[in-house]
């Protein structure tokens, strides 16, 4: 029997954590063509290479289908209610680091804080009627994030990609994404409220907590977290 | 008998008790528009609601709880007075805690009558205690209208009272501008900024979206009138806090209530209020010497209500939800009626908590 590890299926992610195992001795590769999700682990026996969408890598962990899976922290806290009882963090990876902010339009000159974005909101909803729109893809984060910060008056649009073009299509007033150096944000005309970090993520390797074990699949855990200096 | 079963049971003993003292059975669908639960709630009852959807009716809730569509129903083919009791599931997302239920079935009982709303109060706190008289259990109470009162008497401008009464049900957002209109915290360096420019308009950046020029000029204005308005005094902040840590034994809490009401006279209507639901309960034989009475309870978890506000809990089980739980919402008629409203007050039990508590589960 064998573990299985999740990695991202394609780009800088998946071959940033190939790097990252490459570097500590444990070979990742996908075999085959380019268009095959199939891979292959060199330097130590018993463990399967599972290429996956890196959103996918949170749901496949909670239900114990992949024992070992890399992918963002944002994504495991977005996707998993107690995430922490249903998955371990081994260890952070370093790179694929992001914040999710919220940004408004840098023509907002009157906003530049929760408070401001919160009696915006309310003069908004009294001007045209409806709830100020935030386009994300980060509901559950966004939400809890604006209820503990006492925002009102605002409404959370599904946007699963070019969230900030939302604005200047009228289809949002601002936006709750993930950037890392903030250049798409300005590039777009946004800016990013000073005190709304509400996450900062990387990417990270997890246990999950739910996924079966016997003893070879144990023994071959601890000698992959020892290669991964994980564990003496 | 199975579990599901003996409750069902025991809601419809607790429904038959509310139908002989006068309600008429209700029901409402389970489904309900999330539309107009997103209005009234925002978009924090995505955490708490079960959201789903199909392409011709577009987004629905399964019902987190029966007080709205009970009083949409009243309202668009109910004769007055009346008075209406249900029973029924409802859900509740619980994704902090697992040990809680995410649905429930909940026994109601609610009064629309205009007359004399303390007796109307009286009537359904009474009803709810007699019911749950056996089980022994705590009642708390408060009046979500006195603080509301209090902040429409505040000596500051008209702006600042309606951001305060606008979140009056958010307690930290609440906090946090009393401190701002006081002087208490600083203004964030970026709106001292903005004030101290002559001409924030003027700048390099493209109009994008939907909120216009002029919504951003407003708000600008806005915030150059409200820095030049004197600070709210730190006496007025005393006496709301004094208002806010109002909790002991009703009578005394009336007493302390009118003493704040000599330097504070916009509560001293809803302070009479207060004093005609006492004199109220004690017609129906509620002990009133004895029921707590707390300025601040409701402020957090009951965001509808707007005046007298009630809960009953075990005593020794803090691990378990109220029992019951109920209070006034005469607003939320109003933003449901569209222009009509009527007083509104009513009340829900937790069959399964009743019957738990009685060792019957």
């Amino acid at each position: 029997m064998t573990i299985k590890l999740g990695v991202p299926s394609k780009g800088r992610l998946m071959e940033k954590t190939f790097d990252w195992f490459g570097a500590r001795d444990v070979g990742l590769s996908r075999s085959g063509s380019d268009r095959e999700y199939a891979g292959s682990v060199e330097g130590i026996d018993g463990v399967e290479l599972v290429l996956l969408s890196a959103g996918e890598i949170p749901r496949e962990l909670a239900a114990g289908r992949i024992h070992l899976g890399v992918t963002g922290t944002d994504l495991v806290r977005e996707k998993l209610g107690q995430w922490e009882q249903q998955v371990e963090e081994l260890a952070l990876l370093g790179f694929g680091q992001a914040d999710l902010i919220i940004a408004v339009p840098s023509c907002w000159v009157d906003v530049d804080t929760l408070d401001d974005l919160d009696a915006a909101a309310s003069a908004f909803r009294a001007q045209h009627g409806f709830r100020l729109r935030l386009a994300t893809k980060y509901h559950r984060l966004v939400r809890e994030f604006l209820r503990d910060n006492g925002v009102a008056d605002y409404q959370l649009v599904d946007s699963q990609g070019a969230t900030e073009g939302t604005v200047k299509n009228l289809t949002a007033e601002g936006v709750a994404d993930i950037t890392s150096t903030g250049d798409t944000l300005r590039a777009n005309h946004l800016k990013i409220l000073g005190d709304a970090l509400v996450l900062q993520s990387q990417a990270t390797l997890f246990r999950s907590r739910t996924a079966s074990m016997n003893d070879a699949e144990r023994a071959t855990l601890k000698t992959l977290k020892t290669k991964l200096r994980l564990e003496r | 008998m199975p579990r599901k079963a003996k409750i069902r049971a025991r809601a419809a003993e607790l429904q038959a008790f509310f139908e002989a003292a006068g309600a008429t059975p209700v029901e409402t669908p389970l489904l309900q528009p999330a539309e107009v639960l997103l209005d009234l709630y925002g978009e924090d009852i995505r955490g708490r609601a079960y959201v789903t959807s199909d392409t011709l009716r577009g987004e629905q809730m399964l019902r987190p709880d029966f007080t709205v569509p009970v009083v949409q129903m009243h309202m668009d083919h109910g004769a007055e007075p009346a008075r209406y009791t249900y029973s029924g599931q409802v859900f509740r997302r619980q994704e902090d805690d697992p040990s809680r239920d995410n649905e429930y079935l909940q026994v109601g009982y609610e009064v629309f009558d205009r007359k004399k709303p303390s007796e109307a109060d009286a009537e359904v706190f009474a009803l709810m205690q007699e019911v749950l008289t056996p089980l022994g259990l705590r009642a708390a109470t408060g009046d979500i209208g006195i603080l509301k009162a209090a902040v429409a008497g505040l000596e500051t401008t008209e702006r600042r009272k309606q951001a305060l009464m606008r979140h009056i049900w958010r307690p930290r957002r609440f906090r946090q501008l009393l401190d701002r209109f006081s002087g208490r915290s600083e203004v964030p360096a970026t709106r001292s900024a903005l004030i101290a420019n002559q001409d924030p308009m003027q700048n390099q950046f493209p109009v994008i979206g939907l909120r216009s020029e002029a919504e951003i000029a407003a708000r600008i204005e806005a915030l150059k009138e409200d820095a030049k308005a004197p600070l709210l005094s730190s006496g007025q902040v005393e006496l709301i806090e004094a208002l806010l840590g109002v909790r002991e034994k009703l009578p005394f809490a009336l007493e302390h209530l009118r003493d704040i009401a000599v330097d504070m006279p916009a509560i001293t209507e809803a302070v009479f209020r207060l004093k005609d639901r006492i004199d109220a309960l004690s017609k129906r034989d509620v002990d009133v010497g004895n029921l707590e009475f707390e300025a601040s309870y409701g402020r957090t978890s009951m965001e509808y209500y707007d005046g007298f506000v009630f809960g009953f809990y075990a005593p020794g089980r803090a691990d378990l939800p109220p029992v019951a739980t109920g209070g006034r919402y005469d607003a939320l008629t109003r933003v449901l009626g569209q222009g009509r409203e009527i007083p509104a007050v009513g009340g829900v039990i937790r069959p399964d908590l009743v019957l738990q508590l009685e060792g019957g589960i």
